[in-house]
């Protein structure tokens, strides 16, 4: 693996991220299994490298767009589990006061644009994050998340083009997880996913999302060229998702072979492949990433329980945030 | 005072609120040297420049996405959407993305963006460059829209729009864009949701949205001549739409016209028809008449055209028909 965070705080760092945003994922899906949840959900679960490797490339101020399967860029980008837990659950607590759930749950102190329940419906929204960046003569960097699928977006093409024209700080994260909802990739994708941005004049890169230390290299790299007024970029991110496309996609094999799953969790799981690359460089030994987990899963398990007690909005609030107010 | 057009009043209250303003900047197609088809945007690029008065391929979706997301993290966007009928090309940033941002995120995230627009048939340029399509975007939660019925309006809303923290669509006429109207020199902003009366009358009440304004004024005028006494009232915004001042002058006269360039059914007529029904049902003498566009595609043809919106001749007919009862029989 390569170098990218060199040291071992850093390294526990993008572990415990990992690791938190697996738990939270076991969670939501116990949540959904034990019908404690409203609604449906989509699990990020598998795909943990990709949106650590990358948040832990950016500032606070830095901003990000999420999609449907957002938990995982949301946890990445600093959020806290309480909060989380009690949007999943439509709490008054909830980041968005229980008004967007699992598909808008975003932590916006933390440059969370929000995460998107349109497919590539936040690629305007975050080219427009760069555009205020530039125009403001700041150096943040905005980094638009998106699946696969969203590359069938007519959106995606007209957003690239002027980000382009514009030389505009965003990076286009595709996290190519192979399965568009229920259709394989193969099926919906002609040519090329890189080549797409390449002839816009936009430095594409391919990178295993599996492995961490890969992801996050690649985006320190780019996140300090953006800084610089080099971007736009776009990544391809190869992952996987471990679940179906939302909680209640159970039975999937007419989409995708259950040994093709085993292989990814056997041998490309990006905790368990991160764990041991800690381990055999000596940064930790295992007794410490047990207690790790052992934490973090504890911690999980507590926001449950007080996201599952905590209040419901008034119902006073349906018609609140309708419209901002103007002074 | 003096007289500017409506091309003119648009331009002003832009470069105004820009001087004011720097987070505002203007985005669409053709707006910086080109000044757009119509020349509204003229001299703009002149004097801010290309960062503030931005140049943007043809790509709806794409620049009112940007500026979504401008809105979203400090800036204060205006976008020029070229002709009204282009809005079905961004609906989804528009209803989606812009009108519910503020409440999804429970009131963490402002978009305070102006969508600049326009409406109005009658100039010859068929189906797709012809609609009145105001009512699509009030249906939705979490949008304004404001509809100037004059130069003076067009510039005091506009204004007004800027300075709001929502997504706010203004539908200009863009027959309108050369009709002059007084508009003082000194600054002045005219508030959302306060309908103008336009002219006051008793026996009869006229609702009319942008052009349709007009259209009432020369219709009262007939009546006038007849003996009717109209009431005109500009709503200037219909979301939020000044109930209060509709009902009170239908309260007065016991009889309502209301006249709106869009399709009339489901329709901004319809909407403001259902409300007086609801809110001042035992104030009527006869039922509230309906005119909007006809419900079909606009025609090219001038001999067809012509027929599909609403004049004062039109008006004035329903008007006398409405005073004499006949409109019970229809």
């Amino acid at each position: 693996m390569t170098d990218a965070k060199t040291n071992t705080e850093e390294y526990l760092q993008m572990y415990r991220q990992m690791v938190r945003i697996r738990s939270f994922e076991d969670q939501a899906n116990q949540l959904y299994l034990s019908a404690k949840m409203p609604g449906l959900t989509h699990m990020y679960s598998g795909e943990e490298a990709v949106a650590v490797g990358i948040c832990e490339a950016l500032k606070v101020t830095d901003k990000i767009t999420s999609t449907h399967r957002g938990h995982g860029h949301c946890v990445a980008k600093g959020a806290d589990f309480k909060q989380m837990f009690c949007e999943l659950l439509g709490k008054e607590e909830g980041y968005c006061r229980g008004k967007g759930g699992s598909m808008h749950i975003a932590d916006q102190s933390n440059g969370n644009l929000g995460a998107n329940a349109i497919v590539g419906g936040s690629m305007g929204i975050a080219t427009g994050s760069a555009l205020s960046a530039k125009r403001q003569g700041s150096d943040d960097v905005t980094v638009c998340f998106f699946g696969d699928g969203a590359t069938a977006q007519g959106l995606m093409y007209e957003v690239m083009n002027m980000a382009a024209l514009w030389s505009l700080p965003v990076i286009y994260a595709c996290e190519n997880n192979g399965y568009s909802e229920y259709t394989r990739t193969d099926e919906i994708a002609a040519g090329s996913i890189t080549g797409r941005a390449e002839a816009f004049g936009i430095e594409a890169f391919k990178v295993d999302g599996q492995d961490v230390l890969a992801v996050n290299e690649l985006a320190q790299t780019l996140v300090a060229r953006c800084r610089k007024g080099e971007g736009p970029f776009f990544i391809e991110l190869e992952t996987y998702r471990y679940h179906g496309h939302h909680v209640g996609d159970i039975n999937r094999e007419y989409y995708r072979p259950k040994a093709e799953e085993k292989t990814w969790h056997e041998g490309r799981d990006p905790i368990t492949n991160f764990g041991k690359w800690l381990t055999t460089e000596g940064v930790v030994d295992q007794t410490d990433l047990d207690e790790i987990k052992a934490e973090i899963k504890a911690d999980a398990a507590e926001a449950v329980a007080y996201a599952l007690d905590a209040k419901y909005p008034d119902q006073s609030e349906v018609d609140m945030h309708v419209f901002a107010e103007t002074p | 005072m003096r007289q500017i057009t409506l091309s003119t009043a648009v331009n002003e209250a832009i470069a105004e609120e820009m001087r004011r303003d720097e987070t505002i900047f203007l985005i669409g197609e053709d707006v910086a040297e080109a000044g757009t088809p119509f020349k509204i945007t003229a001299g703009l690029v002149e004097e801010f420049g290309t960062d503030r008065v931005i140049d943007t391929p043809i790509s709806e979706p794409g620049f009112m996405g940007i500026a979504v997301g401008a809105a979203m993290t400090g800036s204060r966007p205006i976008v020029d959407l070229m002709f009204g009928d282009f809005i079905f090309l961004i609906m989804d940033q528009l209803c989606n993305q812009a009108a519910k941002t503020h409440y999804m995120s429970g009131g963490k995230l402002n978009v305070p963006l102006v969508l600049r627009t326009n409406m109005g048939a009658t100039r010859r340029s068929a189906a797709q460059h012809s609609q009145s399509l105001h009512a699509i975007v009030a249906h939705i939660p979490g949008l304004k829209v404001a509809m100037p019925s004059s130069a003076y309006e067009a510039k005091g809303l506009l204004k007004t729009a800027i300075r709001d923290n929502n997504p706010v669509v203004i539908f200009e006429d863009k027959l309108m864009y050369q009709d002059k109207a007084d508009v003082p020199e000194e600054e002045f902003l005219i508030p959302f949701g306060v309908a103008n009366v336009k002219r006051e009358g008793s026996d009869i009440t006229l609702v009319g949205t942008s052009s349709m304004v007009q259209v009432a004024e020369k219709a009262a005028e007939i009546l006038a001549a007849e003996g009717i006494s109209a009431e005109v009232i500009d709503p200037r915004t219909i979301v939020p739409l000044d109930m209060d001042t509709i009902n009170a002058s239908v309260r007065k006269t016991s009889r309502c016209i209301v006249i709106d360039e869009g399709h009339q059914s489901f329709g901004v007529t319809s909407e403001i028809a259902s409300r007086l029904m609801e809110q001042s049902f035992y104030h009527l003498d006869g039922p509230v008449i309906r005119m909007g566009a006809m419900d079909v595609p606009i025609p090219f043809s001038p001999a067809l055209e012509d027929i599909t919106v609403p004049t004062p001749e039109g008006v004035a007919e329903t008007a006398r028909k409405l005073m004499a009862g006949e409109m019970y029989h229809v």
